[in-house]
């Protein structure tokens, strides 16, 4: 016997694909991206949005996936951390030593990333106020300042 | 100096590359459906009798398939000095958040469930909730059993009372010290307890195999340990145990507990020897499992009219929480560098490892150092007060040199503790002391200094031990297969360096086991103590020269010389009077095949071991012993403008300069103290758990509990001097935890002399500062 239960089969677009998952209205995007997609760079560790591992870009603008719904991402299009190659931010992050353990690298980058596209002139205020959103545990965060503006400078 | 390869070099990581891309995988990165779904049931008291656990209806929720309770552990105690630790509590919780239950299900929503269905009831006691408390003659003892724990022989737990451990120091003649002081100054300071917030939390994934394996996946810093434990703890063959660690996502002292491992193991062999997954959530991780040790400390340092120390008698409390585990460890670590790094001819500690009724406690970065360094180097100004001396004129008055003791009295030699007074020489320069400790900035604002000292040893096992292999692909790259774990300090990348520098080739041209398994890494220690450059990077040094023994050996039969003629370097083996003649390694790695077939040789692989030599318990009585290999010393400072009005601040400055002997990545090294430091700053200024009356802890999560972020960062100032430790590889000492140790001493300084006031409590927050009298 088929039995239905409370999931329905969403579309996501995600990293320049359309992706075809089962959610329920109540999975997390963070859960449906790892779990369901295996896209594990996005990262958990507060799941309340405080530490902002879990960014990734909606329309190009960051969100924190914990604390949005799978659902809600519907119709729109969804680029993690698997979905930037080589663009400059990761290239800067290698060269300027700002990844140790590199489980807020993810987040940051993405975050920095966004950054740097929708402001390409930001000014070191600008830079602050948006990298205030993510944690990093092991760094002074100078080198995740260092890397954001040699991206900025190219 | 010789010049060198990759030592000294800012070498890029060799992980950075895969996380920058988000391609590293963490512990908790799988998502393979077959796994089961291990939820715990975490005590809502912070000590309470348990009347019932009623599990009926989880046990019947959708998906789960076994409820466990404390029950299926009976008779198991855990611990590191003494065993007194349930895997999950029996009858009795002694912490907020101990855990009590675990429900294994098929999802993690359907765990999740489940463990909303189990019932327990209650019968809340009274609660312990400082180690003073627990101090008192009428408290109730949190563990009536202690006389009946197992325990390490090194350890000397007090029954009747709540001291886990009780390590003395007992240095010179006291009666003479005080006699010899004019000048004698008390502190007491308080440090609660706080968390090590690693962004990625602790998990675990445990499998038993049909033949009765265990394999373990932990993110962790001691696999090897987690090995040893579970055998210990539950009958296992050591070589039926494989434990794996990936990369772990920080770890600062919290990853080196074992506690989740055991509970998952008891998990998996409950639900038939499934592999299950057991992931902290952020509150779990911070309440449930380990945090940073809290302590009160009384310290009464005696001194000449000229500012020579000469007695110190010291009590140091340490808060460990409900379990003794490492905090009965670090009691110790504490003990044998009570002073801080100076020379004390009469000193009297006792260190006392006290439970409480918060979470239990593990190694911190400094392990202990940090948390004592507070209250010496508050007495240490306060002494500069009474003598109206300047603060670094009396540190380097008093600071430890080649010849002196330590208080263990270990004799301190000119390679194993490092070069204090040009630290702080520098540190003076770096710091602009001469401006003046204090200067009006405007009506309300003051720009002020702080500053500190600290030492550091290592505090390890006196049989820690590490190993290193070699091998090769057939194209020449030398594939190095260690036991360190890889938690952000940049091991792999050093072990690397190392490798690359003896063998002379390009750092390309090695490759440095990522994961560890415990089956076939060969075993370091722990991933701890600032220790694995030291340890692992000598047994990789010996590898190496192992397997350059055994190229020349078949180069000689190949080149027909002595092997003592050779020479290896840039993947060739050369005649060294004569460098035109020369075979490539490729040639010899993996055996060497004359033209007509015959070949010799076989493959090299290259074995590399170390141990600690010359290190000794503690006597019970004195403390006399050996804790450690080095010491690695520094002097860091801080520069705060303070205003007068708001009791606010803002840390302008800081400043480190640390005698790390040789630096082996600069980069790198300077990227990890800056952690450190920013750690330090955090934990000093705003973090700390806060109890309730009943031991609750209010802020278990990232939204109050509120880690430093970038907008509070001040400007960072870090100088290396590098006095080369004689046995450590290249000339290096230990370095990953120190840039913390002395930022929390020298913050409390700074605002002390800011707002005119004795402060001797953390965290440091402007209120605090307000109602200090």
């Amino acid at each position: 016997m088929i039995e239905f239960h409370d999931k329905s089969i969403i579309e996501l677009y995600v990293n320049g694909d359309l992706k075809t998952v089962a959610a329920r209205p109540a999975d997390t995007l963070l859960f449906i991206l790892r779990e369901s997609l295996g896209l594990t760079g996005t990262k958990n560790s507060c799941g309340n949005g405080d530490c902002n591992s879990c960014t990734v870009l909606l329309d190009g603008w960051p969100v924190k996936s914990c604390l949005m719904l799978a659902v809600e991402a519907v119709g729109h299009e969804i680029t993690t951390i698997e979905g930037l190659q080589d663009v400059p931010m990761q290239k800067a992050f290698v060269e300027k030593s700002a990844i140790q353990c590199g489980y807020c690298t993810p987040g940051m980058i993405i975050n920095s990333h966004a950054l740097t596209t929708i402001y390409p002139d930001a000014s070191d205020e600008i830079i602050e106020e948006w990298l205030e959103s993510n944690i990093c545990r092991c760094t002074g965060y100078k080198e995740i300042c260092e890397a954001v503006k040699s991206v900025i400078n190219m | 100096m010789e010049s060198r390869l990759a030592i000294g070099k800012n070498v890029i990581r060799v992980d950075a590359h895969d996380k920058a891309a988000g391609r590293t995988k963490y512990n908790s990165d799988v998502t393979d459906p077959s796994l089961l779904h291990c939820k715990m049931i975490v005590s809502q008291y912070a000590h309470a009798n348990i009347k019932s656990i009623d599990t009926s209806e989880a046990m019947t929720a959708p998906g789960v398939q076994r409820v466990i309770t404390g029950e299926i552990a009976q008779g198991i105690l855990t611990g590191t000095f003494v065993e007194d630790r349930p895997p999950l509590a029996i009858g009795k919780v002694r912490y907020h958040g101990e855990p009590i239950a675990v429900v294994i299900a098929n999802t993690e929503l359907e765990a999740k469930r489940g463990a909303e269905l189990v019932k327990i009831e209650y019968e809340p006691l009274p609660v312990l909730n400082s180690p003073s408390d627990s101090m008192k003659p009428n408290a109730f003892l949190v563990h009536e059993n202690l006389a009946n724990y197992r325990k390490m022989k090194e350890c000397t737990p007090q029954p009747g009372t709540n001291i886990a451990n009780n390590v003395r120091i007992r240095k010179g003649d006291m009666i003479k010290g005080w006699e010899e002081s004019e000048v004698i100054v008390e502190e007491y300071l308080y440090l609660p307890q706080a968390d090590h917030i690693a962004l990625e939390t602790r998990s675990v994934k445990a499998e038993i195999k049909p033949d009765g394996n265990i394999i373990i996946h932990s993110s962790t810093q001691g696999p090897y340990i987690i090995r040893k434990k579970l055998s210990r703890h539950f009958n296992i063959d050591t070589g039926k145990i494989t434990v794996h660690t990936p990369m772990v996502g920080g770890a600062f002292g919290g990853k080196a507990a074992v506690q989740l491992e055991m509970i998952a193991y008891l998990a998996s062999k409950a639900v038939g020897g499934r592999e299950v997954i057991l992931i902290n959530t952020r509150e779990e991780d911070m309440i449930s499992s380990p945090c940073r040790i809290g302590l009160e400390a009384s310290v009464k340092l005696g001194a000449t009219k000229d500012g020579k120390i000469k007695a110190a008698q010291i009590t140091y409390l340490v808060d460990c929480g409900a379990y003794s585990d490492m905090g009965a460890v670090m009691t110790k670590s504490i003990a044998s560098d009570c002073t801080g790094p100076y020379n004390i001819e009469n000193v009297y500690c006792d260190s006392l490892c006290v439970y409480t009724n918060h979470p239990y406690v593990t190694s911190f970065r400094g392990f202990g150092h940090s948390e004592y360094t507070a209250a010496i180097e508050r007495t240490i100004d306060k002494l500069a007060k009474a003598l109206n001396m300047d603060k670094i004129q009396l540190r380097l008055k008093n600071i430890a040199i080649p010849g002196d003791t330590t208080p263990t009295c270990s004799t301190l030699t000119k390679s194993n503790i490092g070069d204090l007074k040009k630290c702080l020489e520098t540190l003076k320069v770096k710091l602009k002391w001469e401006e003046g400790e204090k200067v009006d900035i405007n009506k309300d604002t003051v720009k002020c200094k702080g500053i500190s000292c600290f030492w550091k040893t290592s505090s390890t096992p006196p049989n820690a031990a590490s190993g290193a292999i070699i091998t090769f692909s057939p194209d020449g790259f030398a594939h190095l297969s260690i036991g360190a774990v890889e938690l952000g300090q940049g091991t792999k990348t050093a072990m690397a360096q190392i490798l690359a520098e003896r063998l002379k080739v390009d750092i390309k041209r090695v490759k440095v086991s990522m994961e560890i398994n415990t089956s076939d890494n060969p075993e370091h220690w722990k991933t701890v103590a600032s220790s694995t450059t030291y340890m692992v990077g000598n047994a990789v040094i010996e590898a190496a020269d192992d397997v350059i023994c055994q190229i020349k050996d078949i180069s000689a039969i190949v080149l027909r010389c002595s092997p003592k003629d050779l020479e290896v370097s840039g993947g060739k083996v050369f005649l060294i009077d004569n460098p035109e003649k020369w075979i490539d390694i490729t040639e010899v790695v993996h055996g060497y095949k004359y033209p007509n077939g015959n070949s010799i040789g076989g493959q090299i692989i290259g074995r590399g071991s170390f141990i600690m030599k010359h290190l000794s318990g503690m006597d019970e009585n004195t403390g006399r012993g050996n804790p450690g290999p080095l010491w690695t010393v520094g002097a860091q400072g801080v520069e705060v403008l303070f205003n007068k009005k708001e009791y606010s601040y803002k840390i302008i400055n800081a400043v480190s300069v640390i005698d790390a002997g040789t630096i082996i990545n600069p980069i790198v090294a300077s990227g990890v103290t800056m952690g450190g430091m920013s750690m330090g700053l955090s934990l000093a200024s705003r973090e700390a758990f806060i109890y309730d009356n009943n031991g609750i802890i209010l802020n278990p999560n990232l939204r109050s509990y509120k880690p430093i972020r970038v907008d509070e960062e001040p400007e960072y100032i870090i100088e290396f001097i590098e006095t080369p430790e004689v046995d450590g590889p290249f000339g290096a000492r230990g370095l990953g935890e120190h840039g913390l140790v002395g930022m929390p001493a020298a913050l409390i300084n700074c605002l002390s002399t800011a707002a005119e006031k004795d402060l001797n409590r953390f965290p440091l927050t402007p209120e605090l500062i307000w109602k200090t009298k």
